[in-house]
């Protein structure tokens, strides 16, 4: 979940109104946002490095606040303010508009060699914007929001803003060799070519996670004017000589990506946001896209959609009986304009271009459940009549476990991650005869591989808890993993049961007793000519007393274990 | 032990005093000099061979204490080898005279500082000496009678029982504790949820499948190639098997459709959705994708039969690990499909579920999962944290999961999930999850846990002064 910060007090000055802690709370609570934190910025720096560094910072009461992962439109503090108060009936959602410009309207030529590296573009132009340091804050902070959450980490979207006074279209997206890629970056004093600053931001803790966007990439993405001024280089870095500040007043904005969906929602939240600071608030200039195969669009989109949907299937989902004109009003306070029409039983609704989120009914349903409130809602039992049944191997695990217990012997809970070592060169085996699972991302050697035998666990746990009193007597119940090409996976759990007992002394005849009670409760007979079990020597190592097992749990002494795979279906196909 | 002891027949008062004695070779010294004062006796006026000198009994240890009282000294340039001289003409056996106001019973004219350096070269111990002061107790009696301990068969079919004194039974001391086996915690709490599932009427769904398809896991339950959870750093992908070998692929057709240009109703994603993507073979995330299987089988049976689900089980993520998170976990989920259910059902069967947990106040909140919607989080007030805590999350499967599979289209789903791990910790007051699972959990912490009664009052935390 995205986290947005904000000053309290600018909130609240935006709000109209102030708030106590408890009650801004509340608020979030109910419109589906959680206050996180209240902190300051001193307070950041204090608690990560230390109070000296934290000195001169400032004490400006910041509210740091969860928004759910697809609302796009909350992530800075001018959504935030404009949904409450929409909720709250203080205001009426503004209407957005793509307006036409007096003189030419701004072009991005988009050519054909950005196909294979980044294929899409989409671009507008907020004229007259009138910035503080604040609102200027905001409109870098929501980019950075931006490309962290819905652009995943600028891979699917890259978002550059410039200064349009700086520049003079046409602008040209195109793709070039690094090496015929030469600028001024954003915070350099010098131009460089691509691969040199590819190798600049190798240690920048801010870009180096994007390098691998294009680092292999024989040709880098990048935008020119129409005087080869060169805009920026997405998604790694803008120009310097665009840079926008706190001055700027037009500004061009381009967002390019791999998906074409999330750069259109994009750059309509962009200049949904901002536009608010505009001469003509809410109003946003297209500019036009000319694809590589001459086609061209006016972006930003700024669609607005109509939805119908019935009333009573609002109720019926939502378990509450309201009129259509209530929950048409309910649904308004989400943002969601809306009226009853037809037969008055019909609601339409208009889905904004700040709420790409809506994109079924069921979301729609969602939005009339939280302006009605969760906690509001009459609590009922359905009426499904059901049979339960319990999955017959858990049964068998479950009256299994208590039997084991009642016997003596303890229950453990490992892990079904372990390194490959666990599995194999510690129980003199190749890695290749056990027939695990092999994970191809494990952070360390711990998650390797899945369990194949529940064996290193029980002896992990023996080696860990060598200070009790002996004997230790222990079990587990558990699943492993084995690959089967028979499965639609290729792998396929077992349900094994495994037990050790650890002592000074020898106890073959305790596990082998064990195993004698395991098989009566399981009215398995003893003697093969009864159709029942009977005790072999394995050609394995691990079912023999094996002095290197001993080593592995670390003591000097002998260690007894039996492990049994529980194949229920056996037992009964047998049909003794 | 204290249950043998009659009552105080006599009175014993235990009294200790120290005090120093010689050890042997300190007897010795006392008696003969030290071992300096005999080297430098040993010394003719023309000198000796050192040589010589360190062949005598007292040579070694004497040669050096001497050297350092300076009693005597080394001439390295005499002609046949180095050779030892007196260097004073008389000396004070000190040591010896120490040892012998000891002797004497004269050990407190010694200092502290002395009486050390004489322990330290090992010719005087302290010695403690106990003893018993022995007088009448209340019960003094010179006629024995032993009290009996244990009532026999004997005594009961003589009579003698009667007649018999008993020894009281002492019910401070700790009983010895039976020999048993014990189980393990979390499984404990696991055995209850799977019993207020039952008792709820829910069927338990199979999971025993750690692995699973990216497209079981993920596509089916409409979460979109590009989600964050199926990044690299959220998920345990296979490298072997790195695919799954088979796809039910009429219904990844209807997914597939879905996501990229939407359908029953959705917009969809609008994005290029790729079958390679779909087969990834992971861990599981959540059991989710369980009860996806199970919803799809449901779905095939024709006509359509309300169910309950619940599952229980393991699941895997590849976060960066804390205190309270681990890269596995168990997940405990229930589903029920009827038609008409709504969001107050949903509120109603969790208000159920968790009041058989001991929790009553609960309150719910907006919430958005990729996978449901509406969604929302149960929170429920904690007595000791005096705030509100999410206790789990749920929502209805959304229709874009649903209607693909081909469940009927007036048919809901509510479902709910939360992790076993926390309620147990809260349960035991355990705060770190090391402490629960793994194998370097403590044994005896096995062994004491108690009953897991989860409607039952939960124990008090313990305050300052019990802490």
């Amino acid at each position: 979940m995205p986290t947005v910060s904000v000053k309290r007090d600018l909130l609240f000055q935006a709000l109209g109104r102030t708030y106590t802690d408890e009650e801004f709370d509340e608020l979030c609570f109910e419109f589906g946002l959680e206050l996180d934190e209240i902190t300051s910025e001193k307070e950041i720096i204090s608690k990560e490095q230390g109070n000296v560094k934290a000195a001169g910072a400032s004490d400006v009461v910041l509210y740091k606040i969860d928004v759910p992962a697809n609302r796009y439109d909350l992530l800075c503090l001018e959504g935030l303010v404009r949904g409450l108060q929409v909720f709250k009936e203080r205001i009426k959602a503004p209407v957005y508009k793509r307006v036409m410009p007096d003189g030419k309207i701004q072009k991005l030529i988009i050519t054909e060699e950005t196909a294979k590296i980044r294929p899409f573009a989409v671009a507008a132009v907020l004229r007259n914007i009138k910035f503080t340091k604040d609102r200027y804050d905001s409109f870098i902070e929501l980019q950075e929001k931006l490309h962290q959450n819905i652009c995943r980490k600028r891979a699917l979207v890259a978002i550059g803003t410039h200064d349009l006074d700086t520049l003079s279209g046409p602008f040209t997206y195109t793709a070039k060799r690094p090496s015929d890629i030469k600028f001024k970056p954003l915070n350099k004093t010098k131009e460089y070519t691509a691969c040199e600053l590819m190798n600049i931001y190798k240690t920048d803790n801010h870009l180096k996670h994007y390098l691998h966007i294009i680092e292999n990439k024989p040709l880098y993405p990048v935008i020119y004017d129409s005087n080869g001024v060169v805009l920026s280089m997405p998604p790694i870095i803008n120009g310097d000589h665009s840079r926008i500040t706190v001055n700027t007043r037009n500004i061009f904005i381009e967002c390019t990506g791999t998906d074409f969906t999330k750069a259109k929602i994009v750059l309509d939240i962009i200049v949904t946001m901002f536009s608010e600071y505009c001469e003509n608030q809410f109003t946003v200039e297209a500019a036009e896209v000319v694809f590589p195969n001459g086609k061209s669009s006016t972006f930003p989109e700024l669609a607005y959609r109509k939805e119908m949907v019935r009333a009573d299937l609002i109720n019926k989902k939502v378990g509450i009986r309201e009129t259509p004109e209530n929950l048409a009003k309910l649904l308004t306070r989400m943002y969601l304009k809306s009226e009853v029409i037809g037969d008055g039983n019909q609601i339409e609704i208009e889905i904004p271009p700040t709420r790409a989120d809506i994109i079924h009914a069921c979301d729609i349903v969602e939005d009339a459940a939280i302006a009605y409130g969760y906690n509001n809602i009459q609590m009922t039992l359905p009426k499904t009549y059901t049979i339960a049944n319990q999955f017959p191997l858990n049964k068998l695990t479950e009256l299994l476990r208590y039997d084991m217990a009642a016997a003596g012997f303890t229950e453990v809970l490992t892990f079904a991650l372990c390194s490959q070592e666990d599995i194999a060169d510690k129980l003199g085996l190749d890695i290749s005869a056990t027939k695990a699972v092999h994970i191809s991302n494990p952070k360390t050697a711990e998650f390797q591989v899945a369990r194949t035998t529940l064996l290193p666990g029980l002896l992990k746990t023996i080696a860990a808890n060598r200070k009790m009193p002996l004997p230790l007597k222990l079990f587990e119940i558990s699943d492993i993993v084995i690959k089967d090409s028979n499965t639609d996976v290729g792998a396929k759990n077992y349900r094994h049961l495994c037990a050790v007992y650890y002592n000074k002394n020898p106890g073959f005849e305790i596990i082998h007793g064990l195993l004698d009670r395991i098989m009566q409760l399981l009215d398995v007979p003893p003697g093969e000519d009864k159709g029942g079990y009977v005790i072999k020597a394995s050609e394995g190592k691990t079912d023999e007393p094996n002095p290197e097992l001993v080593k592995v749990s670390g003591g000097g002494y002998t260690l007894f274990l039996m492990k049994l795979v529980i194949l229920i279906w056996d037992f009964r196909k047998k049909g003794r | 032990p204290q249950w043998l002891l009659a009552g105080p027949i006599i009175e014993a008062e235990l009294r200790s005093t120290k005090r120093w004695e010689l050890t042997a070779e300190g007897e010795e010294i006392a008696r003969e000099g030290s071992h300096e004062a005999r080297v430098f006796r040993s010394i003719p006026p023309e000198g000796l061979a050192q040589s010589e000198l360190m062949r005598l009994p007292s040579g070694k240890v004497g040669f050096s204490k001497a050297m350092s009282n300076k009693w005597i000294r080394v001439d390295k340039s005499a002609a046949d080898g180095p050779r030892v001289f007196r260097v004073v003409d008389s000396m004070e056996d000190e040591v010896q005279r120490r040892l012998q106001l000891v002797q004497g019973g004269q050990a407190e004219k010694l200092g502290e500082k002395e009486r050390s350096e004489l322990r330290k070269r090992k010719l005087l111990a302290e010695v403690t000496l106990k003893t018993y002061w022995v007088s009448k107790g209340s019960a003094f009696s010179t006629s024995i009678s032993k009290q009996e301990t244990e009532l026999s068969p004997e005594m009961i079919s003589s009579g003698s029982w009667r007649d018999r004194p008993f020894k009281p039974y002492n019910f401070l001391a700790h009983g010895v504790l039976p020999d048993s086996g014990h189980l393990h915690p979390l499984l404990k709490v696991r055995s209850q949820f799977r019993q207020i599932f039952l008792e709820m009427g829910f069927t338990e769904m199979p999971t025993y499948n750690f692995i699973e398809s990216s497209f079981w896991n993920f596509d089916a339950l409409f979460q979109p190639q590009q989600h964050p959870a199926r990044d690299q750093h959220d998920t345990f992908f296979l490298r072997d098997p790195a695919e799954a070998l088979q796809l039910p692929m009429d219904y990844v057709q209807r997914v597939k459709r879905t996501h990229s240009q939407g359908g029953y109703g959705s917009q969809g994603y609008k994005y290029t959705w790729k079958l390679d993507e779909a087969r990834k073979n992971l861990l599981r995330t959540h059991t989710t994708s369980a009860s996806a299987r199970a919803l799809y089988r449901l779905a095939q049976k024709k006509p359509f039969t309300p169910v309950k689900y619940f599952s229980i089980d393991r699941v895997f993520r590849n976060e960066t690990l804390d205190a309270t998170h681990l890269a596995e976990f168990h997940q405990i989920e229930g589903v029920v499909a009827d038609h008409g259910l709504t969001l107050g059902h949903l509120m109603g069967v969790l208000r159920e579920f968790f009041t058989k947990l001991g929790i009553t106040q609960l309150r719910f909140k907006p919430a958005y999962n990729p996978y449901t919607e509406p969604s929302m989080e149960v929170f429920s007030y904690h007595q000791g944290l005096k705030k509100w805590v999410e206790v789990g999350n749920s929502g209805v499967f959304r229709p874009e999961m649903l209607l693909p599979m081909g469940l009927p289209e007036n048919v809901s789903v509510i479902a709910w999930g939360l992790s076993l791990e926390r309620p147990t910790m809260i349960k035991y007051g355990i705060n770190n999850i090391r402490d629960l699972v793994g194998h370097k959990v403590n044994l005896q912490m096995v062994y004491d846990s108690p009953l897991c009664r989860l409607d039952a009052e939960p124990r008090p935390p313990p305050t300052q002064e019990a802490a």
